[in-house]
């Protein structure tokens, strides 16, 4: 009977022990699964849904503060991931915030513009270029469309221009089926 | 005589090459302006290099090659640029590309060039060449050639040449090979002392037989043990992997490139325009093409680059009831956009087509797994799934079914019971999967330099308290106090 107890007490300890020091080797910093729901969602940083940037919103969906659709940029596709990725119904995409845009890039017009450095302090990505009282631009291929740009601009000579197809990024369609067209 | 293999499914279409061999190959007459797109090859394409209202002589580049995965795009003739500007382009798309329209001014005088002793040249300097002349695969898919030869490494102990042409309709390598057989072995030559290949087969489907015999004589008095291999015909033998398979045995790896298994692989009209690149140092201004189809005089033409297709058709005599153009073979090729579009390096043939030709498919029934698709595929892939994948949007699934190793040659298509438009399926998912990559691309760099100027800007506050926390009286020790930090935060 005793000889019972303590072999299953001492195994008890020396399991507890191992999981004791398991728990702080290999301890995960922060939640996996914010870093899950980040990598879905489109990186503009651009804010529309509430939380200043991707990762906050992020943060803010695995802590269940927030639902899966508040991001326009993502739209129903990016909604359907999380929805398969957090195991919950997929929904529409929230009234309260913006309707998607097509993509688009900031152009900034350099004859109007006066070097202010207002926007380059806005940028969430560091795309735009320039120095004070120096004419700024912004570096296309980094550009995420977010539009933060636009309302310090002092003389509004930031413009958002959509994405235009070209033969570059053009892709097949998806094939038309006559009978159902007709 | 080696022995041959073979690939899985393939099928026998009818050929249609007859009536387009009849005559020699023309020299098609010059049209009245060229328009000559920028970027004629797969890669990066260079600034333009003339202006607006220039005169350019033949030969003279238009816009050089942009870096090592690139090629240079010339004047097909001599004359004035009338524009530079953006022009339909032949694509299935029917898209702009920016092209230097050139006004000929009839004299066609080349610009100063000559022949490079390859022999005795460095291989770099035949390889620069190469891609300074223009040269690309002519076979459809027009990769840089010089990136091709360079090999990349890897050691390559086979080079084919590929005069398969296995896709109806099409006869511009079959008679390329017939014509000018003994400037083709020329071309084979610095191709084989370019790549080191120590095995040099030419595979041709032998219902070209007199292609085979002009290939076997000029092989036979060339420097080099050239064999001259007659291959069956089977639609796609002339597509690369597949002639891989045929000749050496040798399977490509999924999603690999030839010289994986030792092999490279140049068609016969690129190993042409090889020899006149480095023999007579004529950059690539002029191809071989097949207009055939619902024509009166169906034939080839050598023409220059940049002459509209619709002033190309013209001179074969398309009937009446022409209803459109296709660039390409009936499998494979596309419906052009309009007839102004230009021949550029990719176009092999020109079928005029009409409804009694193609008539229109009858519209797609529910596919019923009959598997005809399957035993055709000769990537052997299963492409009801494929499909069934494509169409359901799970593209995901479509990967792992080996999506990518899909050489788009309509087999499928070709006998589906159900005419199931199967290959755009697998185009369309393949374009899903591409976007897909590069938005998680474009959002991964976003994430990246967004944390990058959080931790800058931690940095800086930081700094920015330090230095005040330094200045302020009896604070040496200079912790970042919470009113330092406040100061700081009002100074910005």
């Amino acid at each position: 009977m005793l000889t019972g107890i303590i072999i299953v007490a001492g195994i008890a300890a020396v399991l507890g022990a191992l999981l004791g020091y398991a728990a702080i080797r290999f301890r995960v910093e922060g939640n996996p699964v914010v870093a899950e729901i980040d990598k879905i969602l489109p990186q503009t940083q651009c804010g529309q849904c509430g939380f200043a940037g991707c990762h906050p919103y992020a943060e803010a969906i695995a802590e269940g503060q927030a639902d899966i659709n508040r991001c326009p940029p993502g739209g129903e596709r990016n909604i359907r991931r999380l929805a398969d990725l957090l195991g919950v119904e997929f929904k529409p995409l929230s009234d309260d915030v913006a309707e998607p845009k097509p993509r688009s890039l900031a152009v900034i017009d350099e004859s109007l513009c006066i070097g202010c450095t207002l926007c380059i302090q806005a940028c969430p990505v560091d795309a735009i270029l320039g120095a004070s009282k120096q004419m700024h631009t912004v570096i296309a291929s980094e550009c995420t469309g977010c539009e933060l740009c636009l309302p310090p601009c002092p003389v509004d000579c930031i413009r958002m221009v959509p994405i235009k197809e070209d033969l570059g990024n053009w892709r097949w369609k998806y094939p038309a089926n006559p009978l159902r067209a007709a | 005589m080696r022995k041959l293999h073979s690939f899985s499914g393939g099928i026998h279409p009818p050929e249609h090459k007859e009536q387009s061999t009849r005559e020699p190959i023309a020299q098609a007459s010059l049209a009245s302006r060229l328009i000559v797109p920028l970027q004629q090859h797969m890669g990066a394409v260079g600034d333009p290099l003339v202006r607006k209202g220039q005169r350019v002589l033949k030969g003279q580049p238009l816009a050089a090659a942009a870096g090592a995965f690139s090629a240079a795009t010339h004047a097909p003739t001599s004359g004035m640029v009338s524009a530079l500007e953006l022009h339909p382009a032949p694509h299935p798309s029917g898209l702009l590309a920016l092209c230097a329209v050139i006004e000929p001014d009839g004299e066609d005088r080349w610009a100063e060039h000559s022949p490079l002793d390859w022999r005795n040249a460095d291989p770099q300097a035949t390889l620069a060449r190469l891609r300074d002349g223009g040269v690309v695969g002519l076979g459809g898919a027009v990769f840089p050639t010089a990136v091709k030869a360079r090999g990349n490494g890897r050691p390559v102990d086979t080079l084919i040449i590929n005069g398969g042409e296995c896709e109806p309709y099409i006869t511009c390598d079959d008679m390329l090979m017939r014509e000018r057989a003994p400037e083709i072995s020329r071309g084979i030559e610095i191709l084989q002392r370019l790549t080191g290949a120590r095995e040099v087969v030419v595979g041709i489907e032998d219902n070209k037989p007199e292609a085979v015999a002009a290939m076997e004589a000029a092989c036979g008095a060339s420097a080099i043990p050239i064999q001259v291999e007659p291959v069956p015909t089977l639609y796609p033998a002339g597509g690369e992997k597949q002639l891989i398979k045929v000749i050496t045995g040798r399977e490509v790896p999924s999603r690999g490139l030839p010289p994986e298994v030792g092999v490279v692989c140049f068609n016969v009209a690129t190993v042409y325009a090889v020899y006149r690149a480095v023999e007579l140092g004529e950059p690539m201004v002029s191809r071989v093409v097949t207009v055939t189809g619902n024509v009166h005089a169906p034939r080839n033409f050598e023409c220059l680059l940049g002459t509209p297709v619709g002033e190309l058709a013209a001179l074969a005599g398309p009937c009446v009831d022409t209803d459109g153009f296709i660039m390409g073979g009936p499998l494979m090729g596309f419906p052009l956009p309009s007839d102004a579009v230009p021949v550029v390096k990719a176009t092999n043939c020109v079928i005029a087509s009409s409804e009694a030709l193609f008539p229109k498919p009858p519209p797609p029934m529910p596919c019923i797994r009959c598997g005809r698709c399957a035993e055709a595929c000769p990537a052997g892939l299963q492409p009801m799934d494929l499909y069934w994948f494509a169409k359901a949007h799970n593209l995901a699934k479509a990967e792992e079914f080996s999506l990518f190793d899909c050489i788009e040659c309509g087999c499928c298509d070709y006998v589906c019971p159900s005419h199931i438009p199967l290959v755009q399926y697998y185009k369309f998912a393949k374009g899903e999967i591409r976007t897909l990559a590069q938005e998680k691309e474009t959002a991964d760099r976003a994430r990246r330099r967004h944390e990058f100027r959080q931790y800058r800007q931690d940095r800086e506050k930081q700094e920015r308290a330090a230095r005040l926390a330094s200045r302020a009286p009896g604070a040496k020790k200079a912790p970042a106090t919470p009113e330092a930090l406040a100061e700081s935060q009002e100074a910005e």
